[in-house]
């Protein structure tokens, strides 16, 4: 069975994110991290392959046109057996389609038979990329997993909904998107960050893949928001709550 | 330009982000809504309500929706149209299928919608809600996902608009995901989106059950409904229909509880909108404090036992 686990490397969350000036698109550190909303993904097709034994390989794939690899080392050594990524000076800024014909192209000329993902990215967060990929991929999807079970050639999840969840299942080839909290991701042993490093990068561009960037969007402006101004800042000496209770009482709400 | 509003059914009713995209977009002009669930008059009148003109209608038994419903609505949409969606889950999945199917973009999160002449511009918030982006879709047909709470939902004077059913498509082998069994959990209290007042904990709560037992406590005690940050929801304290922020719900209330959590961006942006915002953390740097209009610095296993005895001796 092939895996294709689709991976993002974004500046690190923790540190505050600047926009470039003239092309308004986020300004991309050298040391990228791996989103941490791919970790589950990742986890999920280790413990699949670990299932399926010795004919499962499981590959990374990613668009990253920044050059770094920090990301993709991380889930290189939770176990990935080798990683694609697209690395071109034209991708800078692209869209979420644009995303989603790179992966494809580069997914399909691998082979696969189940691609995982995020539901979104940390940092952009338009949440469709997954879904454009899984109908250019022109196969079913099953997004939203909170839970992943496989019966042979069948994927089996529990499907998050507004009011509870739904069993959903689908033959293999099929696309999987995975919520947080569906595994418990590993960290990375010793042995796992020194393997990675050894691990085989497969870098490509557009050109390779035939895959030709549109801009189909432009950024007309951006502009602060005003902020919401702090209030009043209490120590607690063990009486804050009664300035809780106050507060409560003016907005009528006790 | 025809505007298209996409509605999932939900508990037999029309989504509530459908209605809220309705009353927006009715002031555009006439609105088509691509229906998909089971239909019913009820649900259909409610639509022309809020602003619907003409609804088509499609039903998939138990195949998971999205591929179906993007190829049919595919056929339907033209290239100068522009089509909301909600967030929910299927209308997300819907949304993204369409674009990749027409080729055309799609402008996620959007706050706000402006139409005018030949051009659709969308705003969206980023960095925790703390800078507005604004983008236009330079090809049709616009596709936009609209953040919830973005548009009030308010009923108009609509009558009942004609249904159009629509022919169930063959997509093949990617309509193949079938929903074998669908479970309704039942949560406490009201209704996390709708709630007026909202409790909410975050890491510093330290723990499942009785370490989190506070914020629940304090929810029941208030009406409030419960809320969780992502760190609470990952570490699988609470379920992930709790998440506040950029990937979980957002929430409005007129009062907002944060108790034991840091305000981190991915939080704030779910949140910062609510009316009262109270927040109690150990740590007085957490950046929850610089939205808060009454920040408590304590200990939330010392603050929330003491609010929690005052309320209930009230």
């Amino acid at each position: 069975m092939k895996i294709a686990v689709c991976v993002k490397q974004i500046p690190d969350p923790a540190a505050p994110y600047d926009l470039d000036p003239d092309s308004h698109f986020v300004v991309r550190p050298n040391d990228q991290v791996l989103d941490d909303t791919d970790r589950y993904g990742v986890e999920v097709g280790l413990q699949l392959a670990e299932e399926v034994g010795e004919e499962a390989t499981l590959t990374l794939v990613s668009m990253s046109p920044s050059g770094s690899l920090q990301g993709i080392r991380q889930a290189l050594a939770m176990g990935a057996d080798r990683a694609i990524v697209i690395d071109d000076e034209a991708l800078r800024g692209a869209d979420a389609l644009t995303t989603a014909r790179v992966l494809a192209a580069a997914i399909r000329e691998d082979g696969f038979d189940l691609v995982i993902a995020g539901t979104e990215s940390t940092d952009g967060y338009a949440g469709v990329m997954p879904q454009q990929l899984a109908e250019l991929l022109d196969v079913p999807s099953l997004s939203f997993a909170r839970k992943v079970e496989k019966d042979r050639d069948t994927l089996r999840i529990e499907r998050q909904t507004e009011d509870g969840y739904a069993l959903v299942e689908a033959p293999l080839p099929v696309l999987l998107t995975v919520t947080a909290g569906v595994v418990e991701p590993r960290y990375p042993n010793f042995k796992g960050i020194m393997q990675a490093k050894k691990k085989p990068v497969d870098t490509k561009t557009c050109a390779d893949l035939g895959v030709t960037p549109q801009v189909q969007q432009t950024i007309q402006a951006v502009e602060p928001i005003p902020a919401r101004q702090a209030g009043e800042i209490v120590e607690d000496e063990g009486e804050g709550y009664l300035r809780i209770v106050e507060k409560l009482e003016e907005a009528k709400v006790i | 330009m025809a505007t298209w509003v996409f509605c999932e059914e939900q508990s037999g009713a029309p989504s509530v982000s459908s209605l809220e995209l309705l009353s927006k977009a009715r002031n555009w002009g006439d609105v088509s809504v691509f229906y998909v669930g089971a239909g019913s008059d009820d649900a259909f009148s409610t639509l022309g309500a809020y602003g619907a003109t003409t609804i088509h209608h499609l039903k998939v038994g138990d195949a998971l929706p999205a591929p179906l419903a993007a190829a049919a609505l595919g056929e339907l949409i033209g290239t100068d149209d522009v089509a909301l969606f909600g967030m929910g889950y299927t209308a997300r999945d819907v949304a993204g299928r369409l674009s990749a199917r027409l080729g055309c973009p799609v402008l996620s999160n959007a706050v706000e919608i402006d139409v005018g002449g030949n051009r659709v511009q969308v705003s969206n918030e980023i960095l925790g809600g703390t800078t507005r982006v604004v983008t236009a879709a330079t090809a049709g047909p616009v596709v936009i996902v609209v953040r919830p709470k973005a548009f009030a939902a308010e009923p108009g004077d609509g009558g009942p608009p004609p249904v159009t059913s629509v022919a169930l498509p063959d997509v093949g082998h990617a309509g193949a995901a079938l929903v074998l069994e669908r479970h309704i959990e039942e949560s406490q209290g009201p209704d996390l989106e709708a709630a007026t007042i909202v409790v909410s904990g975050g890491r510093g709560m330290g723990g499942s059950d009785e370490k989190w037992e506070p914020v629940t406590r304090l929810a029941g005690r208030l009406g409030a409904a419960v809320g969780a940050t992502r760190a609470v929801v990952d570490a699988g304290w609470v379920p992930y229909a709790l998440q506040i922020g950029q990937t979980g719900k957002t929430v409005k209330p007129d009062v907002y509880i944060a108790c034991g959590i840091s305000g981190a961006m991915q939080h704030l942006v779910g949140m910062k909108d609510s009316g009262l915002i109270i927040a109690i953390n150990k740590d007085a740097e957490a950046p929850i404090f610089s939205i808060a209009d009454l920040g408590v610095v304590g200990d939330v296993h010392k603050v929330m036992p003491a609010l929690i005895a005052a309320l209930e001796g009230r």
